[in-house]
């Protein structure tokens, strides 16, 4: 190929990807635009394609209409306490998997890979019954734990922690370490990018979940960002300039930490991914 | 990744012969690791699926529990709505996520090109749509969608176009679904397909090029061939995904209208918080269950044994 043909192809192919992925973002342009309208403003002909001034206002009125604040916190506190717990099952287990040979590893590995087919569907009704038992409707618990251990975190980890090589556990072993110091202080460490990777899943997993929650919690005052915004617009007179504002309040934030992090979140969701 | 070995790390390899019988307390060990996602997994896992499953052989009446055998599944069976849900789940299984698994291939591939420049931006770019909540952008869409005010209608008219009844008309509805899913998972498929085409060895091209082979045929023989992992995976993880799809509907179209956009996944959502009719809910769950049981392993079959 010549010199000149290789550089027309690659200007080629960069504008085409360049106009698709315009496309693919143009919801997110959108999305900031309308929620500094009022609900007014957005089905304006022509809509507005600049932001405008009424950012303030929606924000207030997602305040009065949905508690937006204590909705917000409701959703931050139950994302991080999920993301820690979560976190720490899956690590304890995938290394339990990945490390020890024992009686029983392969049948009980399998049964915990069963969730990942069988649709959380199945378990809705019965689930929510426990909770009405346990009386941990509208309780953070009652989001937090039913998901604790997710089958996909438990085998991310599994597949992570086989990479850690033997002798750097049986040279703590020979320091006398015991194991679960060995966890901690030999493990772990050198884990942390396949951690963070699994920290971004876990917070994104809870902060965007929404049927469980929509489930549970029946209380406004409990609700979690993504049951707010859908409750609000189920309502006659949907205003859309607040809706918008709190989805671009609970979507920027999230996606401005993912660009932060995708490195690890890439590389370690796709080392669990692509082993065959 | 890789894990550097210190020097004394590196030196305490043991040789086999030598290597030391597991302590007690070692033994023991594995079973604590496992133990607290084991547990938590048996009571709000499988406890759960097996009390659906009486749950769906009982009929609730008047706050009381009426045993009632089979009855919950033969309703199924004759209940137009859930056949509607079948079809319209089955319609998207057909026709968007072939549609999505092809522009993702497309998308590795060129994401994978040495002429493109900029592909980090590029990665970045096509996997955000993923991060975005399914509520957030069902409302998005939403209000893009809409057919008297909508950004597309109006860009439509610009066009000198005819709006679009996009989430109004039962097939408008329809493809307006299938417009949203495409739009968040074809960037994280293309991320999945791509990690394994870099693995494909650069010399296997080499090779087909100097036998002659166009991009074409290159790509059928050899990129093709190397995604298929990477496709069995993407197609598998789509088929459950679809199968179970609740809040793009639900949040989208609520699914109408004239239930063209009523999923399995929304009708039992509604038989089970709407009507609180528990039974016939579980009913249906477990007919979704089968369901993803026999795909699956027509999948795995059909997929797999090429490989």
């Amino acid at each position: 190929m010549t010199a000149a043909r290789h550089r027309g192809r690659s200007i080629l192919l960069t504008s085409g990807l360049a106009i698709a992925l315009a496309a693919v973002l143009i919801p997110f342009y959108w999305l900031v635009v309308a929620a500094t309208h009022s609900s007014r403003e957005i089905f304006d002909s022509p809509p507005p394609l600049l932001p405008g001034g009424h950012l303030g206002a929606n924000l207030n009125t997602l305040q009065d209409t949905a508690q937006f604040g204590r909705v917000v916190l409701n959703s931050l506190l139950i994302a991080v306490v999920y993301t820690v717990c979560a976190g720490a099952v899956c690590a304890l287990a995938g290394y339990g998997f990945a490390k020890y040979r024992f009686r029983g590893r392969e049948a009980l590995f399998a049964l915990l890979m069963l969730g990942l087919v069988i649709p959380a569907q199945v378990t809705l009704v019965p689930l929510f019954q426990m909770m009405a038992e346990l009386h941990w409707l509208n309780t953070y618990q009652a989001v937090i734990m039913p998901n604790l251990a997710l089958p996909f975190g438990i085998f991310l980890m599994r597949q992570s922690m086989a990479a850690l090589p033997d002798e750097l556990l049986d040279s703590g072993r020979m320091d006398g370490c015991g194991e679960l110091r060995l966890f901690w202080k030999v493990v772990l460490p050198p884990m942390k990018p396949a951690l963070a990777a699994l920290a971004i899943f876990l917070f994104l997993y809870q902060w965007n979940d929404f049927v469980w929650p929509l489930i549970v919690l029946r209380d406004s005052a409990s609700y979690t960002v993504p049951v707010a915004l859908a409750s609000l617009q189920g309502l006659d007179e949907t205003d859309y300039g607040a809706i918008l504002a709190g989805t671009a309040a609970a979507a920027i934030p999230m996606a401005l930490v993912f660009l932060a992090l995708q490195r690890h979140f890439v590389s370690g969701l796709l080392a669990g991914a692509v082993k065959e | 990744m890789t894990v550097t070995l210190t020097g004394s790390a590196a030196r305490a390899v043991p040789s086999q012969g030598t290597a030391p019988r597991p302590r007690p307390r070692r033994r023991v060990a594995p079973y604590l690791f496992v133990l607290p996602a084991l547990l938590l997994f048996a009571v709000f896992k499988l406890y759960p699926i097996g009390r659906s499953f009486v749950i769906s052989l009982h009929k609730t009446v008047g706050g009381t529990e009426r045993f009632v055998g089979a009855d919950n599944y033969v309703r199924l069976l004759h209940d137009p709505l859930f056949w509607t849900a079948l079809k319209n789940t089955a319609v998207i299984l057909v026709v968007q996520v072939p549609v999505m698994l092809a522009l993702a291939t497309g998308l590795a591939v060129a994401l994978n090109s040495t002429l493109l420049r900029g592909r980090a931006v590029f990665r970045l770019g096509f996997f955000l749509p993923m991060v975005t909540g399914l509520v957030a952008y069902g409302i998005i869409f939403s209000v893009l969608l809409n057919k008297d005010y909508g950004l597309v209608n109006w860009v439509l008219g610009l066009a000198g176009l005819d709006s679009v009844p996009w989430l109004t008309d039962p097939l408008w509805a329809k493809v307006s679904l299938g417009l949203a899913l495409t739009w968040h998972y074809t960037g994280y498929n293309a991320v999945i397909l791509l990690a394994r085409l870099q693995s494909v060895p650069a010399e296997l091209y080499d090779a087909a090029a100097v036998d002659g082979a166009g991009a074409w045929t290159s790509f059928r023989h050899v990129t093709l061939p190397g995604l298929r992992p990477a496709l069995l995976l993407t197609t598998v993880l789509s088929t459950i995904g679809t199968l179970q799809i609740f809040d793009e509907p639900f949040v989208l179209t609520g699914g109408g209208p004239d239930n063209a956009t009523l999923t399995i996944g929304v009708y039992l959502y509604q038989n089970a918080f709407k009507y609180f009719d528990f039974g016939y809910a579980s009913a249906i769950a477990y007919a979704l269950a089968v369901l993803i049981g026999i795909l699956g392993v027509i999948q795995f079959r059909f997929l797999g044994e090429k490989s």
